[in-house]
């Protein structure tokens, strides 16, 4: 359940900003999290709930854009998607795939008034 | 996405193109090199349009880089590729919104490319405006632990972050090494919800051993390392071993400031755990197949194992031992003197560059 402890993470990224960037509500928060990111996303939005409360993002929606994971194919020279790590290559099933893309824990933008 | 346009209410129903532009290029050299880069320009206009080109160089050679760009710009579009793709999709990016900060009337349109978070606004459009962020959510705690690193490397203190289930016998494996060891200029952190009963047991080896209760957190974070290295940091170029919470997920995504992470899978659990937890496997450097004594009485098989774990990180160092019988025991401890060694040379090698810096005058 670290999601929690991200989603603290969150509210004080976005409290920092709100001082930056002079703003006073955020009525959306989106994130991008990416398939290998270890983030159960419902988990998330819970205690995304729960941690906005009393901030300057309390009732904002939460938008979650997943990054599918990426990996780069020894055997066929290219960029694949994978399901999960350990996957072997979709194209040519080798197990020479070196990961590129899926861990990402990003808070992308907000939407503020 | 947009509250401007309407456009692309989530990323799935938006203008999501992945390109991938195969290039092949005839070097005159003989070398050349695969790189596999995956650069992810995200563009902070209204249309919130994310474009992922990954750019295929196919060069035939012997090694292989893999890059992974994470480019955040803030720029105007204005391509001009002089590349011969294999697609024939024709993008001509023409933005003619208004990019810059809200409240900031006839502000010049960033190009600043990756730098802090930028505000977006369509004037006339909407009241609300976007905000740019893109940090990464763990960037407090990564900053932190790069810290400890440092504080910790520039001591030549050799910090080991200790992490595997519950129960895989992490603090006996801990007492038996640090016995092995002996316990001068070596400290202790031990991660728990609760109770101070591991904290206790390092202690009677004659270690300092500081106990960090999380309580309902699942993992250690690099602040609660930070806060606890002024009472258990280890002379210099001593040893930390930093215990984690007994668990195979959390830990995982937290950077404490360690030299590596271990870690420890004893035979009497599952040899498929490296599939089932793959994140923890991922982001280890060494995994200790642990309570080997045991194997025979139990249905584990090793090799499966090994392969598992290799197959989710092939730079995986492996070794097997166990603190009951002490097999493989002296395997670790050389692992351990081996990465002391490599961090007392690069801390060495900077205090060089140190001294040189302010020898020059």
């Amino acid at each position: 359940m670290h999601e929690l402890s991200l989603c603290q993470s969150i509210v004080e990224l976005i409290e920092e900003q709100a001082s930056v960037q002079a703003f006073e509500k955020v009525t959306r928060v989106c994130l991008e999290i990416g398939a290998l990111s270890c983030v159960e996303p419902e988990a998330l939005a819970f205690g995304f709930d729960l941690s906005t409360r009393g901030s300057v993002a309390e009732g904002a929606t939460l938008d979650i854009v997943n990054v599918p994971a990426t990996a780069w194919c020894f055997g066929c020279n290219r960029t694949v998607d994978i399901a999960q790590r350990g996957d072997d290559c979709p194209l040519c099933s080798s197990a020479r795939l070196h990961v590129t893309g899926g861990e990402e824990l990003r808070v992308k933008e907000l939407e503020v008034v | 996405m947009c509250t401007v346009c309407g456009c692309a209410e989530t990323g799935d129903q938006g203008h999501a193109h992945h390109h991938e532009h195969a290039h092949s290029h005839e070097h005159e050299h003989d070398h050349s090199h695969a790189h596999p880069h995956d650069h992810e320009h995200t563009h902070p206009h209204h249309h919130g349009h994310s474009h992922s080109h990954g750019h295929v160089h196919a060069h035939a050679h012997a090694h292989a880089h893999s890059h992974d760009h994470d480019h955040d710009h803030d720029h105007d579009h204005d391509h001009a590729h002089s590349h011969s793709h294999y697609h024939d999709h024709a993008h001509s990016h023409s933005h003619a919104q208004v990019h810059g900060p809200a409240g900031r009337a006839g502000a010049e349109p960033s190009l600043d490319c990756g730098a802090g978070p930028a505000g977006v606004e369509v004037a006339g459009v909407s009241q609300r405006r976007l905000v740019e962020i893109e940090t990464n959510i763990l960037a407090r705690n990564d900053a932190i632990a790069e810290g400890n690193r440092q504080r910790l490397e520039a001591d030549g203190v050799l910090a080991l972050n200790l992490v595997s289930s519950p129960g895989s016998g992490k603090t006996t494996l801990l007492v038996d090494t640090i016995r092995r060891l002996g316990a001068e200029g070596v400290a202790v952190i031990e991660g728990d919800q609760q109770t101070a009963n591991d904290a206790r047991r390092i202690r009677e080896t004659g270690v300092p051993a500081l106990q960090v209760n999380t309580g309902k957190g699942c993992h250690l974070d690099a602040s609660m390392v930070e806060r606890a290295l002024p009472q258990v940091s280890p002379p210099g170029l001593g040893l930390l071993f930093i215990e984690n919470v007994g668990n195979l997920v959390c830990p995982a995504g937290f950077d404490l400031g360690e030299d590596a992470k271990v870690v420890i899978l004893s035979v009497t659990e599952g040899e498929d755990k490296p599939l089932k937890y793959p994140h923890m496997f991922a982001a280890a450097s060494l995994m200790l197949l642990s309570k080997v004594d045991l194997a025979p009485h139990v249905d584990f098989d090793m090799d499966a194992c090994e392969a598992y774990a290799r197959r989710i990180n092939p730079e995986l160092e492996i070794l097997r031992l166990s603190a009951t019988s002490g097999e493989g025991m002296d395997a670790w401890l050389e692992w351990i003197d081996a990465r002391r060694e490599a961090l007392r040379q690069r801390a060495l090698a900077r205090a060089r560059q140190h001294l040189a810096m302010l020898e020059q005058r």
